[in-house]
């Protein structure tokens, strides 16, 4: 079938980027691997669905032949799993939706074109470029010149900093709704939201200075990490290191017991997903002995899809992206505080978040961890399933004999 | 990735349903065009080991390595051919003569008792002792008339496994 061979070789030219990445995120530490493997272990408790094992059927008749061999329950999980599965679903870029081939609103899609990329962006770059030039002609005087007056200094820069994520925001004139009260800035209390682009980041960030935990980046990116947000009290990480994360988690915990510093901002689920879906919220920031205050977001994909695919498209071409579409629109719910009910766990607690988020947003809960777009999942997933089959196989062994 | 539908034509539609019985509607296979496409990132032709390893649903199946050897480096054309088993179209024999190929590695139509063993044993792993594993397997051969040396048929399997439910369905939007 040569036709289709071609057909392949063109599709694959958007998998080149893959190549480029970070081949050292594959090769996690040893402790890494048996943190993440805790955290699947206690969500299987969690989840009574996933329990279920289909070889099992009901144990009161005899062992026959035909239980032993009929293997078409787990076959069928594994060819589902293979034509369509929760996990990629998650990280699926969703195609806009083709409305424009038709004669009389092909031409106006045109014009759109022009207009988009052509008056447009050419004004949001003006704009952008400007603001960065306010933005660090006062940032790093400021920065410099204040260095004995903190309070005044931090205020300051808190300002610029979020006068910043504004010009960021009117750069793909974000319309962006906020419902529910401003978060306030006391001690003992951690923000945690959905994730779906770093420009979740920029569009909270543009109401309220958040200190944010985030993934140290490259580029002009890890650039301003270093030298601009530091001044927020941002803490970043390699998320494949484990030795980074006790560091954090110290952190973190001074962070959060001083009253001065900004509020802290968390995205539990460590990775970008569609805004369809949610992955396994990591349990880090429910340990704090602190008020959890959950954010949901929810982009409109009308006119683009905010979703950051990282691993197809670098931080600058995905705002090029939102920057020559119309607009981007996105609701933001600031939910009510909650707090560890007693006799919580906090990964119970992290799941209960993670249903009023859900809920909130309207974006469906899978089980899954998000790092295993680094990482094989666990042996002991597989483990299970096999212990469940011997026990129940043990079973009728003993009621026959 | 969203365009790689409009890549098939009818011409190969309608081959590839040829290629398949027709078990899977034109719609069904531009979907799983799609799936194929996305799973093969690298856009080699065909899916890799790993790239079938990375979805972790069935990374975490019993009988994942066993599948692997039958999936991996097929064709889009192989590929559909092989899960078409799984149509709801599919005959009852289509099933069972897959489920036979699962178990028959060496492929040379006759499946003995050590190679229903081997499968037991993806399926129970550490959980069941290779002597338990025999017994079980014994008694259940002998319960249905055959015997520890017997070599199963597709027929044969056909008359044990009866009526299965095998069936997955292919998401079409």
């Amino acid at each position: 079938m040569p036709k289709l061979d071609k057909a392949k070789s063109l599709s694959g030219a958007s998998g080149i980027g893959e190549h480029t990445r970070d081949p050292s995120l594959f090769r996690p530490s040893e402790s890494e691997v048996n943190l993440y493997q805790l955290h699947v272990e206690d969500l299987l408790s969690l989840n009574p669905n996933a329990e279920e094992d289909p070889t099992v059927t009901d144990l009161d008749n005899k062992l026959l032949l035909r239980d032993l061999l009929d293997i078409s329950p787990v076959l069928t999980e594994a060819a589902s799993a293979i034509i369509d599965d929760s996990f990629t679903r998650c990280f699926k870029s969703n195609a806009p939706e083709p409305w424009n081939w038709n004669l009389y609103l092909a031409p106006l899609w045109c014009l759109g074109v022009i207009v988009r990329y052509c008056i447009l962006f050419p004004i949001r770059v003006v704009l952008l470029t400007v603001g960065w030039i306010i933005f660090l002609g006062l940032f790093f005087p400021i920065h410099i010149a204040l260095k004995g007056h903190d309070t005044v200094r931090k205020q300051l820069e808190r300002g610029l900093v979020e006068f910043m994520c504004s010009v960021f925001v009117a750069s793909w004139t974000g319309v962006v709704k906020y419902h529910g009260p401003r978060p306030s800035r006391r001690a003992k209390q951690v923000f945690v939201a959905n994730h779906t682009s770093m420009i979740d980041f920029v569009i909270l960030e543009q109401m309220t200075a958040f200190a944010v935990i985030m993934q140290r980046h490259g580029g002009w990116v890890g650039f301003l990490q270093t030298t601009v947000l530091e001044s927020l009290g941002c803490i970043w990480f390699n998320r494949t290191e484990s030795k980074d994360r006790l560091v954090v988690a110290q952190k973190l915990k001074r962070h959060v017991e001083d009253p001065d510093s900004n509020p802290l901002l968390v995205f539990p689920e460590g990775t970008c997903v569609n805004n369809e879906y949610t992955v396994m919220f990591k349990k880090g920031a429910f340990e704090l002995d602190c008020t959890v205050c959950p954010i949901a977001i929810k982009y409109n994909k009308i006119f683009v899809d905010a979703f950051w695919n990282s691993k197809k498209q670098s931080f600058t071409m995905h705002l090029m992206r939102l920057m020559t579409s119309w607009a981007v629109v996105c609701d933001v719910w600031y939910l009510e505080p909650q707090t560890l009910n007693p006799g919580e766990t906090p990964i119970e607690f992290a799941e209960r978040v993670r249903d009023l988020i859900a809920n909130r947003a309207g974006i469906k809960k899978v089980p899954w961890d998000g790092y295993l777009k680094y990482y094989r999942p666990s042996p002991k997933l597989t483990e299970k399933k096999q212990q469940n089959f011997a026990e129940a196989v043990i079973r009728r062994l003993t009621n026959n004999s | 990735m969203g365009n790689s539908s409009s890549l098939l034509t009818q011409y190969d539609l309608e081959d590839l349903q040829n290629h398949t019985n027709h078990l899977f509607s034109q719609r069904e296979i531009v979907s799983l065009y799609e799936r194929f496409c996305a799973l093969d990132r690298t856009g080699k032709g065909f899916i890799s080991a790993d790239e079938f390893m990375g979805v972790p649903e069935f990374a975490v199946n019993p009988l994942c390595q066993r599948l692997l050897k039958m999936l991996e480096g097929l064709n889009f054309k192989e590929f559909i051919a092989l899960l078409s088993a799984f149509s709801a179209r599919a005959t009852q024999q289509d099933k069972i003569n897959f489920i036979f190929r699962v178990y028959d590695t060496d492929a040379n139509g006759k499946v003995t008792a050590s190679d229903i063993l081997q499968v037991l044993r993806d399926l129970s792993g550490s959980f069941l002792s290779d002597k338990q594993r025999e017994l079980v397997l014994n008694q259940a051969l002998e319960q249905a008339g055959y015997t520890k040396d017997s070599a199963l048929t597709t027929e044969d399997f056909s008359k044990v496994l009866g009526n299965l439910k095998m069936e997955v369905e292919v998401p079409v939007d």
